[in-house]
Parts: C-alpha cells; structure tokens; sequence
C-alpha cells in the first residue's frame, strides 16, 4: 500500500498553481485506487480530474464536514463508471478519508463500483446504467426553483451516453423549463467502449444541437483550470437558460501511454503500468494545463 | 359478510354505486396537496386521463408536465425526491413502469427516492384500446424491486385511501388503478392499512384471494357458492408488497384451499406472491384466476373478462377446482 498524505482543506480562491497540484494529486491517487481494485475505468477519471479539481476546490458552494447542508449546491454524476475521480476528489475536499479510496469495489466499502446515493459522503445521485444523471439534476434544479433556493445544480455527462434517448428528453425539458440554475458538463473526449464516439454514433454537431433546444453553450478546454472556472461563472450569469459546457478533454490525460486509447475506456493498470504512470504525473507536477489539441 | 371490515351496504344491489378508481387518484392528491407543501405532481401528456388535473387545477404551481417522455420524468421524480418533495408520477402503468423500469429500478428504488408511481388505466379492462394499452405485467416486474411498496386497490374510495397513505409512506411506492367505473365496494369507514389483508368475507370452506376491482366478482361468486353449500372466505389482498403472510397463511390453515384473482398475467402477480407465502408457510392446493399468460385485445371490459377467464363462473369453477385437490 501506498503512503497517503493529508486531506486538501477546502481552497477559497486558490491560484491555479495549487489547483493544478492537487488534480495532479487526484490522478496519482485515481491510478493508486484502480490497481488495489483490479477492476475500472481509468481513461475517464483521468481526463476528469481537472474539471472534478475545478468544481471542488474553486466552483462549488458545498461544506465536506456537513455533507447534507440545505444550501449546498449539488453535483450529480451521470456517467457513473467515472466514480474513481468523483471518490478521489471527494477525499481529498475531506468527505471522507483518503485511506478508503483503497476500498473501491471491495466487499462492505462505502466506495460502490458505481456511485450510489446514500452510500458514500458527497455522492448526490445513484448512476451507472447511463443516461440517468441529468433528469435527477433536472429534478433537484426544479426543487430549488420551487422553493426559492439558491443553490446550483451541476450535472456532469459523458459524450457517449448520449446515445442514450432519455438525455434527449432531458436537454428537452430543461430548454422547455429555461432552467437557469443548472449547468450541464460534457466530458467530450470522444471515445467509449466500442470505439470513437464519431464512429458509433456520431454527435456533431454538439453545440448546436444543444443551442437549438434553449441552451446556453460553451466550450472549454477541459485540462485548464481557469477555463472551466471562468465557464462555470458564465453560466452562473445566464439566468434564463439551462448552461451546458462542453469540455474537451483527452482520455487517460497526465499518462502517456493510455492517453487518446480507448482500450483504457474499462480496464484497471497493473501494478507495473501503475508505476511507469505514477513516476510520470509526479514529474509532470500538474503542468499539463492547455496542451490540449 | 365480515361486519368489521364495514363494506357498502347496497354490495350486492343491482344499482350499486358504480365510480371509477382514477377518481380516487384525484381526489387523494388534492388532499395531499393540502396538506403538505412539499408533494408535487408529474405527467407525461395524460393529466385528465389520469385524473392529475383535479390536482393541477388546484396546485398548478406544484404540477409538472413533462410531455410524453416517461424515462426523463421518472428520473425528474428522483432528484424532486432527493430535494425533499413528494412527487407523484401519473402515467398509464403500460408507461410507468412499462416505459421506465431502469429508471424506477436505479434511480428511485436504488436511491430510496421517496417517489410514488401511479399507474393507471391497469388491467384488461382499459378494453377497447387493445392489448397494447393493456397493463398486465406491472405488478410482477415491480414488485422484484427491492425497497418498494406494491399496492392495488380495489374502488374508488380505498384509491383515495391509498394515494394519501403513499404520501405518508417514507420511500418508493407504486399502486395502480383503472379506468372503467367499477362498483364501491368499501366504505369510508372500512379498515385501510398498508401491509394488512382485509377478510371481507369470513369462510371456512375455501378462502378467495383478490385484489383490484375483482374483489366484487370474488365476493359476487362467494354470495352465489352460499347457496350451493360452499362457504367461501374472501380476502382483499390490496397490499401485494408488502404481503400479509399472517392473515394470508391462517386463512389457508382454517380453508385448506385457495383461489387468486387478479386482473394481471397470471405469473408473478398476485398468484405468484400468495404461492410464495403459502408454499414456504401452508403449503395448501391452490388455483389462480388471472390473464392466461397471453396478450389481450379490444374489447368491451366485461367481455374480456369473460373471455379471458377472470369473470364470476371462471372463479366459482376454480373453487370447485381446488375444493376437489383438498386432502
């Protein structure tokens, strides 16, 4: 097992420097907790972590010491097989311990294979079976509306469940509701498990499908911290329309040998892959910001 | 007649009071409404159908229409639920859970969402509308469901009964209910409790086991074996999940025989439960009245019953089935 250092308090205004130390953090701990599973998604958690540091750590309104308070706002995950960088994340703002992570998939944890409400501190929805995430966001965006909350509801998405029709009857509604207090992420990294998402079902063009059902629509480079930040203030802003921010990123992003393969869509690394990916996001220390292409 | 369970006095009138169970529905929401802030009301393009809009017109503020999309607004109850509400989905039970079953499974029941399901236009009794609008499968694919309750009722007044005690109940809840008028059975002041099978009728030959508006042809067909000898004890088992295994196994020891009757296939329903609870508890014969594990057509109600074997003679003739297999 490996040494486990302190929980990152929560960080009001940090510099991006730190910001990007800790999603370099979460990386090391994400391929640190699949290899004590034996089993899950790495390429997804991976290319997530900057977007998961973002919220964490600078976006949200959320306490880690009272994981029910009424005035949080809410995160649901709706491509739950990427759980491993949601968990990370989680302990490292000090839901939990960051020695559990190591009871991912394991019998009697709290750390579901995939993510379940009620179960893990943090964890606002159950997700898995894809498709789900958005209608439940949907549900809670409304509760606040209804009962004049201010509290924001985020959903993040994978490009590939959007296969799925009842994201469509989602996007539908909440164009139809103009639901200001929500914001969508997509995790556009453009694979999932049978290959290029342009190859399976091609999705293009994205942003215009979603402006065409009343939202709001931007797109950022999903391993610059400012970037999402900056986009999560803008769609703070858009008051009468639900926000999407389509965030590219590369899968396995901070490893190089699982970058942009999506083999490594559902598959653990084996120990002595996990020391040539650790020795590598230690070297780079975070500095992995904008090389996206 | 059992005087304790209160049942309408004019039963077995020719004029008796017909209503159909939807009415309950809507009724039952607006009470809720007025009680408690917090239930919400969803549909998927079928508010009057289902009897939502008596609380829409009330509550329109608390109403959410989701148009014809099942899957997104069972998903929109669980993040309602998860934010404190009540939400009531409304759909036809082909649609809710016919339409969204994943979604009731991770979503609500996973989640312990505090949703309730309402299905409506159950049974083959919706009739005309055929076999696909035909709801004959959702009391067997929800009930496997683990953390929800199950529930049937068999009129008017113990729907209204019902919808409120969903709105009680802490966690998922899925009852359904129909659309043809169908004679009040019960009364204000019959007994209602989620969970407890109600004897109707007390009889120590063969005990009849139903749910849903079928409850007054197994009450009819007991009145009618009266005079041929046969005392039949009749039970509204309302409350599929969960069962009352006590009331269900000490009838079937004082019997010795059961029928079921149910407007739903005749695998893993009704029948299907009080097998489970009769073979593990009392293991007595028994004989099961239900859709013959085949698909419906249009039709109008009554005929479909008859044709399908769930009407008075069919019940009567399974009693005498049963009688015979007893030891």
């Amino acid at each position: 097992m490996i040494e486990i250092g302190k929980p990152h308090e929560h960080i009001e205004h940090a510099h991006i420097d730190v910001l990007e130390k800790i999603a370099d953090d979460v990386r090391q701990d994400i391929i640190k907790m699949l290899v004590e599973a034996g089993s899950g998604h790495s390429a997804g958690p991976l290319g997530m972590a900057d977007v998961f540091t973002a919220l964490y750590f600078s976006v949200l309104n959320h306490n880690p010491k009272n994981p029910k308070w009424e005035e949080r706002d809410r995160v649901t995950l709706s491509n739950g097989h990427i759980a491993p960088v949601w968990y990370v994340t989680l302990a490292h703002a000090g839901y939990f311990p960051r020695e559990e992570i190591y009871t991912l998939r394991k019998i009697n944890s709290r750390l579901q294979g995939h993510p379940h409400v009620g179960t893990t501190p943090g964890v606002e929805n159950t997700g898995g079976p894809l498709g789900q995430g958005l209608s439940q966001a949907i549900g809670m965006a409304l509760a606040a509306r209804m009962d004049k909350k201010r509290y924001w509801t985020y959903c993040l998405m994978s490009d590939g469940e959007h296969d799925e029709g009842q994201i469509w009857e989602a996007v539908l509604f909440a164009g139809k509701e103009k639901l200001g207090n929500l914001t969508g992420i997509i995790d556009r990294n453009n694979i999932q498990i049978d290959g290029f998402t342009e190859d399976i079902m091609p999705l293009e063009p994205l942003k215009e499908k979603y402006e065409a059902f009343g939202w709001h629509v931007q797109e950022v480079d999903g391993h610059n911290i400012q970037a999402i930040i900056d986009a999560c203030s803008e769609a703070k802003a858009i008051f009468n329309k639900p926000s999407l921010i389509i965030a590219h990123t590369i899968p396995g992003k901070g490893v190089d040998f699982m970058e942009f393969d999506f083999t490594w869509h559902g598959k653990p690394p084996k120990p002595d892959e996990a020391k040539i990916a650790l020795k590598e996001l230690r070297t780079l220390k975070g500095k992995i910001i904008s090389e996206h292409e | 007649m059992n005087e304790a369970a209160k049942l309408n006095p004019k039963l077995f009138d020719p004029e008796v009071e017909q209503v159909p169970t939807r009415n309950g529905y809507g009724e039952g929401v607006v009470v809720l409404g007025e009680k408690n802030p917090d239930v919400v009301v969803l549909t998927g393009d079928l508010s009057e159908s289902t009897r939502a809009n008596m609380f829409e017109e009330k509550f329109p503020e608390r109403f959410i229409e989701c148009g014809v999309a099942e899957q997104n607004m069972m998903g929109i109850a669980a993040g309602l639920a998860l934010s404190g509400k009540i939400p009531f989905v409304s759909s036809y039970a082909v649609f809710v859970p016919g339409r969204c079953w994943d979604q009731l499974r991770v979503s609500v029941c996973y989640s312990k969402a505090n949703v309730k399901v309402a299905g409506a236009h159950a049974g083959i009794s919706v009739g005309p509308d055929g076999a696909t609008h035909q709801a004959l499968e959702d009391v067997a694919t929800v009930r496997v469901l683990p953390n929800i309750v199950v529930v049937v009722p068999c009129d008017s007044i113990e729907t209204r009964k019902v919808t409120i005690a969903a709105g009680e109940h802490v966690g998922p809840f899925y009852f359904r209910y129909t659309r043809e008028k169908t004679p009040v059975i019960t009364t204000e002041e019959t007994p209602f409790k989620i969970g407890k099978a109600e004897i109707f009728r007390e009889g120590e030959d063969v005990t009849i086991v139903a749910c849903g508006p079928l409850v007054y042809q197994a009450l009819v067909a007991a009145e009618e074996l009266e005079k041929e000898g046969v005392k039949a004890e009749v039970i509204n088992n309302h409350t599929i999940k969960p069962i009352d295994k006590l009331t269900l196994a000490s009838s079937a020891k004082k019997t010795g025989a059961v029928v079921t009757v149910e407007e739903h296939q005749i695998n893993g329903g009704l029948g299907g439960a009080v097998a489970e609870v009769l073979a593990e508890n009392y293991p007595v014969p028994m004989e099961r009245i239900g859709m013959p594990d085949t698909f419906g057509e249009s039709g109008e109600p009554n005929q479909l019953l008859e044709k399908y074997g769930m009407s008075v003679k069919k019940i009567k003739e399974a009693v005498k089935t049963v009688m015979k297999r007893k030891m």
